[in-house]
């Protein structure tokens, strides 16, 4: 990363700065009770003093994340080319990957864990419910976009449409489907969270809510810190990823296309 | 303008019957033959008629060059021709093989140069290849002698991306040769560029030419680069595009850059010009 890309970082940390020490002055000075929200300190503290327990939480809910957000990628991925392949399967399926988003996963959650049990399966369901959906509309949608006089190149090759789908849409298709995974990816944790939350053996969401049971609210806190965290990690694993697998815009990043959004609306 | 109107009708039937009379004298090795080609697109209860009765004829080894105004169906005629679209009638004579699968048969270029932004040039070159299945191996030493030959082996590795205009039409032309070269369908690959580039592309694609033997067919709006290219052009009307006059460019070849500025060449593009410009008007 070049010094240009870290200072495009600056804005935010200052802001965030700036908000946590306000957090901690008002804790500090009486303004707000440290019984309902504990000072930045004291929560850093409490997650330094409870990880030995926290990390076996964390590797739980990493696992059902990780796992989830994999068979999200894969199912997203089949779902788009079904759905491309023809009329008659993009009619059929399109409709029910709409309404699967609007089952309520509040009222599924507790049904999932009824039919599967405690164990890790409720919770990678949910993950994927969350997951594939983002992930199935960006591919489709660049799968879409590819270039008609590319298609009519291929067709004059005499290529198969197999072969218009690797060679060409697919690839073609990438960084939307990147697109997709990072939005997903924000979800996932999240998602395992909210499976977890509702009965678990193990898992942040389980540790979070037995801490706000007992009232021991900074450890509630301490939680939210480390998933945050781990939310961002994946977030930055998925930006790795797609800068791994795409040499060829290496040069565009999230930030400057941003950047080029701004700059055009201030021209118009 | 009625006068006018008559005169050109009566000189397109006489260069129509020369243009048949041409076809049938032409006993050579023909590599593209198009005879009494139309098409009609319908859509919904109107219909419109896009090309009437072409006659188009391409011998081994020429290169033939289209001009017409601007929106006369010449793209049209060239997807029926790369077999992207059937004539509503007419027969296309490809390598004797009458009204048969085209696609696949020809060295097709798009006007765009429709390069795959995530495959580096050398890659991008053996795409036909990888469409036809061939071993990666012999494709990438195809693709490599190519690129040599033609002085861009050292962007070999670039993506297209950090290239120039100029650069990319030559990338996507080699791409073409390097699917098939026995044809080469060339759909205003210079219409984009500016003046210079544009010259030195025009020599380079000479060159390219001349080394495989292909036969070309081509397409502009630029009628000095018709007279530059060809050994035959043929001036279309506008839509319904017709055939109003074919001519022979019997400039010596290897074509040199200032045999535009030849008396022949000059008076030829006047009246090239002149046939052109009353098209646009009408």
């Amino acid at each position: 990363m070049k010094l240009r890309d870290l200072a495009n970082f600056g804005p935010a940390a200052v802001l965030a700065l700036a908000i946590i020490t306000l957090w901690e002055v008002s804790v500090r000075s009486g303004a707000m009770s440290s019984l309902v929200l504990p000072a930045p300190t004291t929560i850093v503290q409490a997650l330094m003093d409870n990880w030995e327990i926290l990390a076996g939480h964390t590797v739980q809910t990493c696992l059902e994340t990780v796992l989830g957000l994999a068979i999200a990628v894969v199912l997203g991925l089949l779902f788009a080319i079904l759905i491309d392949l023809s009329a008659w399967i993009r009619r059929a399926l399109y409709p029910l990957l709409v309404i699967s988003q609007t089952i309520p996963i509040i009222a599924l959650a507790p049904l999932l864990l009824f039919w599967f049990g405690f164990d890790i399966g409720p919770k990678i369901i949910v993950v994927v419910l969350y997951c594939f959906f983002p992930i199935t509309v960006a591919c489709v949608d660049g799968l879409l976009e590819t270039d008609r006089d590319l298609m009519r190149l291929m067709h004059s090759m005499h290529a198969s449409r197999w072969q218009i789908l690797w060679l060409v849409r697919l690839p073609g298709a990438l960084p939307s489907f990147f697109s997709g995974v990072r939005i997903a990816a924000t979800y996932s944790v999240t998602a395992a969270i909210f499976g977890e939350y509702v009965g678990a053996y193990q898992g942040l969401g389980i540790y979070m809510e037995n801490s706000a049971n007992a009232h021991v609210i900074v450890l509630v806190f301490a939680a939210i810190v480390v998933t945050a965290l781990l939310s961002l990690l994946l977030f930055s694993f998925v930006s790795l990823l797609e800068w791994l697998a795409l040499p060829w815009s290496q040069g565009r990043s999230v930030w400057k296309e941003m950047e080029k959004a701004t700059s055009r609306r201030k021209v118009s | 303008m009625s006068l006018d109107r008559r005169k050109l009708l009566v000189r397109k039937e006489i260069d129509k019957t020369s243009v048949n009379q041409a076809n049938r004298d032409d006993r050579g090795d023909h590599k593209l033959v198009l005879q009494h080609v139309h098409k009609v697109f319908h859509h919904g209860r109107s219909s419109l008629s896009v090309l009437d009765d072409i006659h188009i004829t391409v011998n081994t080894g020429a290169f033939v060059t289209l001009i017409g105004p601007s929106g006369c169906g010449k793209s049209t005629l060239f997807n029926i021709v790369a077999g992207l679209d059937t004539p509503s009638a007419g027969e296309i004579i490809l390598d004797g093989d009458v009204n048969g699968v085209r696609a696949g048969k020809v060295g097709y270029m798009p006007q765009a140069p429709s390069l795959l932004p995530w495959r580096t040039v050398e890659e991008n070159v053996l795409l036909g290849l990888d469409v036809l299945r061939r071993p990666r191996v012999q494709a990438r030493k195809q693709a490599q002698t190519m690129l040599k030959q033609f002085g861009l082996n050292e962007f070999a590795q670039h993506y297209p991306a950090t290239l120039s205009g100029g650069m990319r039409q030559r990338v996507a032309l080699l791409r073409t040769i390097l699917f098939n070269q026995t044809l080469l369908l060339l759909d205003e690959p210079f219409g984009a560029l500016d003046a210079l580039t544009r010259l030195s592309l025009q020599m380079w694609l000479l060159d390219v030419w001349q080394q495989f033997h292909a036969s070309v067919l081509f397409i502009t709006h630029d009628v000095r680069e018709a007279i530059l290219l060809s050994d035959r052009i043929y001036v279309l009307s506008a839509r319904p595009a017709t055939v109003l006059r074919m001519v022979e460019v019997d400039l010596p070849r290897p074509r040199q850059r200032d045999y535009l500025a030849y008396p022949a060449s000059v008076a030829l593009e006047q009246e090239l010009l002149d046939l052109l410009m009353k098209e646009q008007r009408i």
